[in-house]
């Protein structure tokens, strides 16, 4: 066993423990499991919020996307801060309104608000249908990167199958408590880890960041910033203002905002959330750092930059230390999606064929469909072609449909009928899907367009569907109801 | 102290509006290209307006909540 394998087996190891110990001294009924009984202080909360961010997308698609794009990356430093200057004002009425009426997914958030346990099922169907590809990924992740740290030693298909059971394990004993326990693992050595790459590469291969970045200019003008066309300063301000408003839409960070003790907590960890940014600037700077030193990589492959990079300058022990960050980030984020993807199978779409099921009956569901949400993730993982890559493109998109309806839920009068606030859902997500499906962008949508809108995030479109289909059948219902005369409130 | 709250807004302008008129190279700050160090700095930006507006909210005195 090389020096590499060590420091990854630890971390894997680490998670278990971690995560099996988080069950401490605790009845773990559905409001811990789901929630953790409501009652996490600022750090942790902060650690599954960010678990958002560091995940294997950073790590590897973060870098890679500096290495391959350049300036287009850099949304991703900007939704996160601009999601979380909204939570300030977003999340608090949602923790408030969740406590008051034990909420303990996403989904019955929809279900209460509009009354409706039939749009709980379909909020949970697009939570669902977003979360598996996201898993998906996440394992993917994790195989590339314990056959590349690993030195080939252990090939991607049994790292993926340990790296699910070890996530299955501890959420079925711990529930969110085991992804909170284990975040605390995975956020310090990502700390670590991540500056200390972000700094070293530019220092040791061009003599400093400035220098860096310098040359990848003078090899490729403009790469650094955004380009005339394509992705440019159009493309790049649609991007992120959808990605910010779909950004708590997952229902996984979504039912983190549950596990707070309080509001003040939310409103605190707005204050420190957008510093944490700033670690990803240093995962940029390793992307850049690699454009120049292992050139060539194409397609896929850009992902593997950081590490191809890393394997080229260190001993297999830093590597090994390297590699099992980067485990934990693909196991904490997973263990959350495994957590949020069972509650919601579990509480909104089982409880609604048997209403009468006891919390605890509909626990014990829960964890049973853990292991097998696992299942069909990993055998997407491992078969899965096109079909997968193209749902992961639409996740995000499609959890996005679900702002408008939450946002006009929380307004004293809100005017949106249940039948509306569906019928918006249903046209984003379609639209969202013949979008995508067809590789449809504005330009080949709209030809006459000007070029600036046409570079417009095709995203917008959806959700331009989305709220007018929803003002629109929200009127029509309206009406219908008043014309029967005074009756029932909605 | 309620407006205080509309400072929010200014990173929402700096990071949507603002690459309109700051997408260039140079000059460079510490290093970086000009619209790396923008967003940086806005990141900066960010933290302590939501720190003025975490101390002056009266919504936080209330610590049951």
């Amino acid at each position: 066993m090389n020096g590499a394998l060590i420091g990854i087996a630890g971390a894997v190891i680490l998670a278990l423990g971690l995560g099996f110990l988080a069950r401490r001294g605790r009845q773990m009924g559905l409001e811990q499991w789901t929630v953790a009984g409501r009652s996490f202080g600022a750090p942790l909360v902060f650690l599954l919020m960010a678990g958002e961010i560091y995940t294997t997308f950073t790590f590897l698609g973060g870098s890679g996307f500096a290495y391959g794009r350049g300036g287009p990356t850099y949304y991703i430093l900007c939704y996160g801060t601009l999601a979380y200057v909204m939570s300030y004002f977003l999340l608090p009425p949602i923790w408030r309104y969740a406590r008051d009426n034990g909420l303990y997914s996403q989904s019955d958030f929809f279900v209460r608000k509009y009354n409706s346990p039939a749009l709980g099922v379909l909020v949970s169907l697009v939570g669902i249908v977003a979360l598996i590809p996201y898993l998906v990924l996440q394992f993917k992740g994790l195989g590339i990167i314990v056959e590349i740290a690993g030195y080939g030693a252990i090939a991607s298909t049994p790292a993926v199958w340990v790296g699910a059971a070890v996530a299955t394990a501890y959420v079925m004993v711990s529930g969110v408590r085991g992804s909170a326990w284990t975040a605390v693992a995975k956020d310090a050595m990502i700390l670590v880890v991540v500056v200390f790459l972000g700094t070293y590469f530019p220092l040791h291969y061009y003599g400093g960041i400035g220098a860096m970045f310098a040359a990848v200019e003078a090899a490729t003008p403009g790469f650094t910033v955004l380009p005339a066309h394509g992705e440019s300063v159009w493309w790049f301000s649609s991007t992120v203002l959808l990605t910010t408003l779909g950004f708590y839409m997952w229902p996984h960070t979504f039912a983190s905002i549950y596990t707070a003790r309080n509001t003040s907590v939310i409103r605190k960890n707005a204050v420190f959330l957008p510093l944490y940014q700033l670690i990803l600037l240093f995962v940029f700077f390793g992307g850049f750092a690699a454009i120049l030193q292992v050139p060539g990589l194409k397609g896929a492959d850009v992902d593997l930059a950081l590490f191809k990079l890393s394997v080229k300058t260190f001993d297999p022990w830093v590597v090994g230390v390297i590699g099992a960050t980067g485990v934990l980030t693909a196991l904490v984020p997973g263990s959350m999606i495994l957590t949020a993807a069972a509650t919601l199978l579990a509480n909104n779409l089982y409880r609604v064929v048997d209403p009468s099921a006891a919390d605890a009956r509909v626990l014990r569901v829960a964890k049973v469909l853990v292991p097998l949400v696992a299942l069909v993730a990993v055998y997407f993982t491992l078969k899965g072609g096109q079909t997968i890559v193209a749902l992961l493109l639409m996740g995000y998109s499609f959890v996005t449909q679900l702002f408008p309806a939450l946002v006009l839920s929380l307004a004293r009068n809100n005017r949106i009928t249940r039948a509306a606030a569906a019928a918006g859902i249903v046209a984003g997500v379609a639209t969202v899907a013949a979008v995508s499906l067809t590789h449809s962008t504005i330009g080949t949508l709209f030809a006459a367009l000007p070029v600036e809108i046409k570079e417009l995030n095709v995203g917008i479109v959806a959700l331009a569907v989305n709220v007018v289909v929803m003002m629109a059948v929200s009127a029509g219902t309206n009406v219908a109801v008043k014309s029967r005369g005074p009756v029932r409130a909605i | 102290m309620r407006s205080v709250r509309a400072l929010a807004l200014l990173p929402y302008l700096a990071m949507l509006i603002g690459p309109f008129f700051v997408n260039r190279v140079t000059p460079y700050f510490f290093g970086m290209p000009f619209l790396l160090a923008w967003f940086v700095a806005w990141i900066l930006l960010a933290a302590a307006i939501m720190a003025v507006i975490f101390r002056l909210d009266p919504a936080d005195r209330d610590e049951s909540e």
